[in-house]
């Protein structure tokens, strides 16, 4: 262990505050507590240590062994290997919180970057530097949205299609606010529609959350439901996934107030389930009230371009108290390496990455479509996701699928008992025709009895 | 630029103005003058609100500082001057003026004696400089 006092130093302050040992400083945790066992394995060497993590590790599969149809809101895309080359500089790796912009001007230029591209991909006025993923993002936006109105409207509607953890997240964030109300979510019997939210809007709504695509992987058209959600003064908040708006209509034309999202497909591994990144895009109308941290472009006293934290007022440095919320953390390096993949892919390669999503998942829908026992539930038109329902249980159906170096899709029946023997199915540009082609064999296979 | 005569002044530097039972509040001259520049003003009430003595009613951010402008008084809010959203100068050109942040029907006129009057608050910011 390495401490950096001698033990003449350590003497001497323990002389200086009146103790003859270390251990008197412990002297108020009960006896029996200041010693516990701890049941640990003798120490080993590093070559030991190494060698027994590997083979921990190497216990597991992952997506380089097993075909990968699982999606739910973390997705296997192909990364570039210069996102990794570029982000792993000593410059972006290392750097601190950018407080003090004279030595800080690459890291808020970064970050400035990176609220560009979400704006422009979400279509958004204003994005901030980023939230932990998805769920503490659409948290973030309903503690927005709680105090736009100032605690004053108490009702929270959530669409059942909001990412089953979103919802989980939001429900903590706002543990022991008793008033609040969050509606929408509750199990049911068949389908939620639009219209089955919009009946539990009123003017006590302070914000409505839906999904684009849903966790379904349905994309709907929300103009109409967002002017309704207008109509009663409440903010209306869309969670995305960021690759399907290289292809989709981009969630600020249905006049959306807040979208976030997971920022996972930008480039980010899969690295079982983080870090990963929340997107946190709004209009101009809430850019005091959001959350985070922001970057804002400005000139020095020479006229130079330079880059700094901004509107801080907002946060904790000045106003902690009465901030909308304290949190500004961001994800730096993650939001960087979505930053550097948007920006080598391009505009083109962005659409293209997702056409290529959109495409081989209607491929493997039709396929699937054709085989006996097995129904494509999704009728409106859906991204790189759909759900099927699936002749035995899911859990089964993985198990076997397994078997076959196959991780299956999303068991829906694990956050929606209504949707019993149905399974979540993506298809990313990692898939192959001959995947897809071999999983159809494979399911007709194990279900063919 | 003077205190009014005429205006009640708290100790955190809002004023006061009262017609029967109807108090415009705003903050003095020498408020905005520690404040320089308003760059933003938010309303933390809406028309039809109870607020308290001591209860926040506006925020206020300069190139300086954010500031809260707490009630002065108690009652009802009646009116909020929103053409301050789009005039934020205004809180240092016209403090006394066209600067007033909203109108309150008092639920306790006397609490209007415990504020200070211009007299005795130029005295109380002179002691501050």
């Amino acid at each position: 262990m390495f401490i950096p006092s001698t033990e003449t130093e350590r003497n001497e302050m323990l002389q200086r505050i009146g103790l003859s040992k270390v251990e008197d400083l412990f002297s108020d945790v009960p006896e029996k507590f200041r010693y516990p066992e701890l049941n640990l394995p003798e120490g080993v060497s590093e070559l030991e240590a190494y060698q027994n993590l590997k083979d921990l590790s190497s216990a597991n599969e992952s997506t380089d062994d097993l075909i990968c149809f699982l999606g739910a809101g973390a997705y296997n895309h192909y990364i570039p290997s210069s996102v990794d080359a570029i982000i792993s500089r000593g410059e972006f790796l290392t750097a601190y919180t950018p407080y003090q912009p004279e030595v800080s001007q690459g890291t808020l230029q970064a970050i400035f970057e990176y609220q560009s591209l979400v704006a422009s991909l979400t279509g958004m006025d204003v994005s901030n530097a980023s939230h932990y993923d998805g769920a503490t993002a659409a948290a973030e936006a309903c503690v927005l949205a709680y105090h736009h109105f100032r605690g004053k409207r108490t009702k929270f509607v959530l669409s059942r299609y909001l990412h089953p953890q979103y919802r989980e997240a939001i429900k903590t964030y706002f543990q022991g606010y008793e008033k609040l109300n969050i509606v929408g979510d509750e199990e049911r019997s068949g389908f939620q529609s639009t219209d089955d939210l919009l009946k539990l809007i009123d003017y006590d709504t302070a914000i409505v959350y839906v999904q684009y695509p849903d966790f379904l992987g349905r994309i709907q058209d929300f103009k109409e439901f967002a002017s309704k959600v207008h109509e009663v003064g409440a903010i209306l908040a869309i969670s995305v996934n960021p690759l399907s708006l290289g292809l989709l209509k981009p969630p600020s034309e249905f006049d959306a107030d807040i979208v976030t999202g997971e920022g996972q497909p930008l480039g980010i591994p899969l690295s079982f389930g983080g870090p990963y990144l929340g997107l946190f895009a709004t209009k101009n109308q809430f850019i005091r009230k959001l959350a985070g941290r922001l970057v804002g472009e400005t000139v020095d006293g020479n006229g130079n371009k330079g880059y700094v934290l901004t509107l801080t007022a907002r946060e904790q440095h000045i106003r902690r108290e009465k901030a909308t919320s304290n949190i500004c953390t961001n994800q730096g390096l993650i939001a960087l390496a979505s930053a550097v993949y948007m920006s080598l892919l391009g505009k083109s390669g962005l659409k293209q990455v997702a056409k290529l999503n959109y495409d081989k998942a209607h491929y493997a829908a039709d396929q699937i479509s054709k085989l006996k026992g097995f129904e494509v539930i999704n009728s409106s038109p859906f991204f790189n996701e759909f759900v099927i329902k699936t002749p035995k249980p899911v859990s089964e159906l993985n198990s076997l699928l397994l078997d076959y170096d196959i991780l299956g899709g999303y068991d829906l029946s694990n956050d929606y008992p209504e949707l019993e023997n149905h399974m979540l199915l993506a298809v990313t540009e990692m898939i192959s025709k001959e995947d897809i082609d071999y999983l159809v064999e494979i399911l007709q296979e194990v279900t063919n009895d | 630029m003077s205190n009014p005569s005429n205006y009640k002044f708290a100790k955190t530097d809002e004023w006061v103005s009262v017609e029967g039972k109807v108090a415009t509040v705003g903050v003095s001259d020498y408020a905005q003058s520690q404040l320089s520049d308003i760059v933003y003003l938010e309303f933390l009430v809406d028309a039809g609100d109870d607020v308290s003595q001591g209860d926040s009613l506006v925020s206020l951010e300069s190139v300086k500082a954010a500031a809260e402008v707490t009630s002065p008084v108690s009652g009802k809010v009646l009116e909020l001057n929103e053409a301050l959203l789009d005039d934020f100068e205004a809180v240092n050109k016209d403090p006394f003026g066209r600067a007033w942040f909203l109108k309150v029907e008092l639920s306790d006129p006397s609490e209007l004696d415990a504020l200070m009057s211009a007299d005795a608050y130029t005295k109380y910011c002179e002691g501050r400089e």
